[in-house]
Parts: structure tokens; C-alpha cells; sequence
């Protein structure tokens, strides 16, 4: 049984496909046979993010219409065994994923002995957004410390809990992770940012991990590399143990806090 | 924080304003989940009910959802003006 993840968010650019990306590649890294699907239809971005942009040939699309078999439009990762991309179709067409399609695909991904599927959720709570966390087993919902972002999670916890195929079959319900992303500690010290004690209190969901502000995730895209795999990196290493928490392992949580200051630094406030 | 910050007034920090929006909006929110779409409605069209009676303030109305096995309890709190004020 292949286990379906949906990174969700609700909100935009809180990175979404940032997490779906180094979490997919932490799992095959540990030997899981991983596949991430992009469901931004329209709007493809995961490609990118992965460093596979070139290597498309066909999408998700092309394999819900069985004008490609699924083993034809995966795209597998040249540097992490066990991990493929499945890319979102270009086209504009807003009723390309259906309900029935995406089961369809999924099913295939699980007879093929995946043993997870990423499903990298668009923006919104349109369709596509809808059918990412449909059949989902688990949820990791990605969010800022800002106060949009953090109420569309409550947002998107809400759908998870109502509109999944889980919650329509009265099964177990989806297991929910939160993920918060661009955290600054010295901005949460000086009382300008929430902290993560903030948040929890307020979605009361099971914390997977807390990654940093960093540099790295915005030079890991400009090269087509999951942050992850640049280890030596605050958010690498922060993704990492957000993938050990996902499979169960006790990590305690790193890069909270701000780095101690000297006096001197402190009284000139640098 | 630098020097100079000692010196600001004593101001509630940012994160403190957010967290008790939040806090107010989820809440909030959470109590419609799930509710039939006619609840903002109704609740503008109770307030108005209200307000043939007695000064209230926007927020004197509230309706609240709760799912229970089987059915929903529609919980309506109106919240009145203090008395001496009448």
C-alpha cells in the first residue's frame, strides 16, 4: 500500500512545493520508493524546483486520459534512488483532474509498490487543491508565522476533516502534521513575529518540524536541487528531521532559537 | 534588541496583537464550520430583530454551530447592553 501525503497550505508561496520537494527526497534518501506529484495544473512548478524541467515529456494529464502510462510520464530523479516526479499538465483547462482520475493514478502508483506519494497541493481550496488532499492518508499542512497564512491552515484543517474521502467513508481520519516554514527567531524574541508556541496553541496540531528562514531554499531552487540534500544547510538539516518525525523518529527541534548575541552586538542591536 | 528600543514605549509587541486576532477569528470561524451557508444571514437579519428592541453593537449576535451525533445545535448568544446604561 503506497501511503498518500498531501502538502497543503491554503495560502500562496508559504512553500509548499519546497516541502514537497525535500520531504519526497528524504523519504527515497532513506530508501522508500517516493513519488511526488505536482497538482498545480496550469501552473507547473515542482519541475523546476526538482531540476527535472527539461526531462518532461509527458504529465499527470496525459495519464489520467491514458495517452501515457504512468511509468512513461514518471520522471526519475538522477541523483536519489527510489524517488520520480510526476509533473502537472500546462493546460488551462480547469477540469483536466477529475475525481476519478486522480484515484485511478494513485491506485497505479500503489500496484507499482510505491511506498509514498507526495501530493504537492496548489494554492487555494479550488479543485485541484481539493483533489490533492482527497485521498489522502496524511496531511502536512505548511505555514507561516503570519497571521493569513496561519488562518488559512485552520482553513484547510477544516476541509481535510470534512471533504476527504476519509471523512466521506467515515474512516480513520487523515493524520495531520503541521510544518512551519520561514521562521525567524530573532524576530520572534523581539516580539514581531509568532512563535512557535503560538501557532500550536492556535491550530493544535501535532508539530512535524520548524525550518529556518535560509538562505539555502532559495539558492537550492535557483539550482534545481531539494534543499534537503544540501545537508550541511540550517534548512536542510531542519527538513531532515521533519522527515525522521514523519516516520516516527524522536528528534528534538532545532533552530528556534536565536543565535546568542554578544554585549557589544546586542547594545548595538546588530 | 538594540539601545534605542529601551527606550520605546512600552507598546504591545506585534506578535502579541496577531496571536489575540487569531485566537479571536479562528475561533470564530471554527464555530461556522460545517454550518449551512444561510448563517450570516440569519445572524445579520437576528441583529437587526434585536436592534428594534435595543441599542446592541455589531457584534452583539453570535451564532455558534455544534455537530452532535445525528444532529446540530444552533447556539444563538445575544449579548445585551449593560443594564445602567439603559
Amino acid at each position: 500500500m503506497a501511503r498518500i501525503i498531501v502538502v497543503t497550505s491554503g495560502k500562496g508561496g508559504v512553500g509548499k512545493t519546497t516541502s514537497s520537494a525535500a520531504i519526497s527526497t528524504g523519504l527515497a534518501q532513506r530508501g522508500y520508493k517516493t513519488a511526488v506529484v505536482d497538482f498545480d495544473v496550469g501552473l507547473r512548478n515542482l519541475d523546476l524546483i526538482m531540476g527535472v524541467e527539461r526531462r518532461v515529456v509527458y504529465d499527470f494529464v496525459n495519464v489520467i486520459n491514458d495517452e501515457a502510462k504512468l511509468g512513461q510520464a514518471l520522471i526519475r530523479d538522477k541523483r536519489v534512488e527510489n524517488l520520480y516526479v510526476l509533473p502537472a499538465s500546462q493546460t488551462r483547462d480547469k477540469d483536466a483532474l477529475t475525481q476519478e482520475g486522480v484515484g485511478k493514478v494513485l491506485g497505479q502508483f500503489a500496484e507499482d509498490g510505491f511506498d509514498y506519494v507526495i501530493c504537492d497541493s496548489p494554492a487555494g481550496i479550488e479543485r485541484g487543491a481539493q483533489l490533492a488532499m482527497y485521498f489522502a492518508d496524511e496531511a502536512i499542512v505548511v505555514s507561516n508565522p503570519e497571521v493569513s497564512s496561519v488562518r488559512d491552515s485552520d482553513r484547510m484543517l477544516g476541509i481535510l476533516s470534512s471533504k476527504s474521502r476519509r471523512a466521506e467513508q467515515d474512516d480513520e481520519p487523515i493524520r495531520e502534521h503541521l510544518l512551519i516554514t520561514r521562521y525567524q527567531p530573532e524576530r520572534v524574541d523581539l516580539g514581531e513575529m509568532l512563535s512557535v508556541e503560538d501557532v500550536l496553541e492556535i491550530l493544535s496540531v501535532p508539530l512535524l518540524g520548524v525550518i529556518p528562514e535560509s538562505e539555502a531554499v532559495l539558492q537550492a531552487s535557483n539550482a534545481g536541487v531539494p534543499v534537503i540534500m544540501e545537508s550541511g544547510s540550517d534548512a536542510g538539516q531542519a527538513y531532515d528531521d521533519a522527515v525522521a518525525r514523519l516516520l516516527g523518529e524522536e528528534r528534538e527541534l532545532r533552530f528556534v532559537d536565536a543565535r546568542k548575541k554578544g554585549f557589544f552586538s546586542r547594545l548595538l542591536g546588530k | 534588541m538594540s539601545l534605542f528600543d529601551y527606550f520605546r514605549s512600552s507598546r504591545k509587541s506585534s506578535a502579541s496583537v496577531a496571536k489575540e486576532r487569531l485566537k479571536i477569528i479562528v475561533a470564530h470561524e471554527r464555530g461556522r464550520r460545517g454550518g449551512p451557508d444561510y448563517l450570516p444571514q440569519m445572524e445579520e437579519e437576528l441583529l437587526a430583530v434585536v436592534r428594534k428592541y435595543t441599542r446592541v453593537g455589531d457584534d452583539a449576535v453570535r451564532v455558534n454551530l455544534e455537530k452532535d451525533q445525528g444532529f446540530d445545535v444552533m447556539e444563538v448568544n445575544i449579548t445585551l447592553p449593560e443594564r445602567d446604561e439603559d
